[in-house]
């Protein structure tokens, strides 16, 4: 079974047509790159994964639950992590971590002992009791994907998480991210612009103007559009120079 | 959605609420200054201007502070609800708001549970007012304050789900600042909560009417009336009835596949 399965998901703002025919899936424990460029439909794409509004054609399966027919037993399994920063900023990491645990129904106890071991695994520990205002942005970052992590999710789904951090901040992240998909087994939809963020073994969805471009493993993509490089492809694939 | 993650959720959701607001201690002084500014300054001046008669529920002639006492406490709480649904706007530009409707909880009940502990944490300063109001010779039974509990939570909860509606249907800051205006001065003003009702028909007919029609005057009489341990059961109705039309509405609102998010979007 796949851990995300999109058929034919449409959605429209008014007359404007944001995404059309949209069709992917995210096997089991696999890392897939959502690959677009800034408004091509990606967060709204997330938005409807999430549930946040039911999409106007089309249907979302999240570890063969529908998206608008059991919600709740699909956002169990899913970890999120969006595009704009959603910690408090006048609570602590610990504080945020602990409100996210609620949310999904778990006792203190459990609360606690996953708080540290989240933090502690992305390298966050040190700052479980200050304020969220005091870390720096590579830090706020960690602490949502350990809050994303806090249910223990097979699915985590990530929008744009690299956004304003440095290089360095973007690569630890990526790796922290590859890590977990390899260990934990966990399937990971990762959205972004950036063509550095891929790596050979990945799955791809390029998204243009709403719609799927191609979709493929990453180091086919080249190969299949008969262009030089990657980059080329995506050049071509989105019509860029 | 099984009882034991209801309640973990709607204790998680009271916490956060209770650790914001009392690290928002500017806002907290603001909230308890506003109403003694009307009670010290506002109120002693109109004391000399307005002459009240007799009217329910006190049994006597009564101080102009005396009576808008009751109006300030449903003040306060039109504050805290429109402070607190702006928040949700907030959130929702910011993103927390993802955050709450990304539980794996029915809409409804997380809604529910944001405009409970809203509310909740709300109610400790009103209190806090109606004691401090004691130096200005506001004494009520001491049954009132008892009294009034249910009488706040209810007109909270009716105000408070009032504000939700409006943060759905709101979906910019700079719209929600023009609602603010819009609402809470209007809302405040023509109500029975700075005069009474035939204060207000003397000068004129059509402002008494929509004061007479405005829930938030049933909420003020509501409060008013169990201060003094009398129970005003209309107005109850009124407050309960719209508590209820207000936060369906809300609900619809916020629905994934009916509200205004769907149709607008708004982020990218």
């Amino acid at each position: 079974m796949n851990a995300l399965s999109v058929e034919n998901l449409g959605h429209s703002f008014g007359s404007r047509r944001v995404l059309d025919g949209v069709s992917f899936a995210v096997a089991q424990g696999r890392m897939c790159i959502l690959l677009g460029r800034n408004g091509a439909g990606k967060t709204t794409l997330f938005s409807l994964i999430t549930g946040l509004y039911h999409a106007r054609a089309g249907s979302v399966h999240v570890f063969g639950q529908a998206m608008d027919v059991n919600p709740s037993a699909a956002l169990a399994q899913m970890g999120v992590v969006f595009q704009l920063p959603t910690l408090d900023l006048d609570l602590t990491a610990g504080e945020n971590l602990h409100y996210h645990a609620a949310l999904h129904g778990l006792d203190k106890a459990s609360s606690t002992e996953r708080s540290i071991h989240e933090l502690e695994r992305l390298d966050v520990l040190d700052r479980v009791d200050d304020p969220v205002r005091a870390l720096s942005g590579g830090q706020r970052r960690r602490v949502e994907i350990a809050r994303a992590l806090m249910h223990g999710p097979s699915l985590l789904l990530l929008d744009e998480p690299t956004a304003g951090l440095d290089v360095p901040g973007r690569r630890a992240l990526e790796r922290h991210v590859r890590e977990l998909c390899r260990e934990r087994g966990i399937a990971v939809l990762w959205a972004t612009h950036f063509l550095e963020e891929l790596t050979a073994d990945d799955d791809v969805v390029v998204l243009h103007q709403g719609t799927v471009r191609w979709a493929g493993r990453a180091d086919r993509l080249a190969a299949d559009l008969g262009a030089a490089s990657t980059a080329e492809a995506f050049a071509s694939l989105t019509g860029a120079e | 959605m099984n009882t034991s993650h209801a309640v973990r959720a709607l204790n998680g959701i009271l916490r956060r609420e209770m650790l914001r607001t009392l690290r928002q201690r500017g806002r907290l002084l603001s909230a308890m200054v506003r109403p003694l500014v009307w009670l010290a300054i506002f109120a002693a001046g109109f004391r000399s201007v307005l002459g009240l008669s007799m009217t329910p529920p006190y049994q006597t002639y009564v101080l102009y502070e005396v009576y808008v006492v009751p109006g300030l406490a449903a003040m306060m709480l039109l504050f805290h609800a429109m402070a607190s649904s702006l928040a949700m706007v907030y959130d929702r530009e910011m993103g927390s708001m993802r955050l709450l409707l990304t539980a794996p909880l029915p809409r409804w009940y997380v809604l529910a549970a944001r405009l409970l502990a809203s509310v909740i944490v709300g109610l400790p300063l009103v209190y806090l007012f109606l004691f401090v109001a004691r130096f200005w010779d506001v004494r009520p039974p001491v049954f009132g304050y008892v009294a009034v509990f249910p009488a706040l939570v209810l007109t909270g909860l009716m105000l408070g789900a009032f504000g939700l509606l409006v943060s759905s249907v709101s979906t910019q800051m700079e719209n929600f600042a023009g609602v603010m205006n819009f609402v809470i001065f209007p809302v405040f003003f023509a109500s029975t909560a700075l005069y009474p009702l035939w204060r207000l028909a003397e000068a004129g007919p059509v402002l008494a009417t929509i004061a007479a029609w405005n829930p938030f005057s049933s909420a003020v009489e509501l409060i008013r009336f169990a201060l003094y341990v009398r129970f005003d059961p209309v107005a109850a109705l009124v407050v309960l009835v719209c508590l209820v039309a207000f936060f369906l509405a809300a609900v619809i609102g916020y629905d994934p596949g009916r509200g205004l998010w769907s149709r607008r979007g708004g982020e990218g």
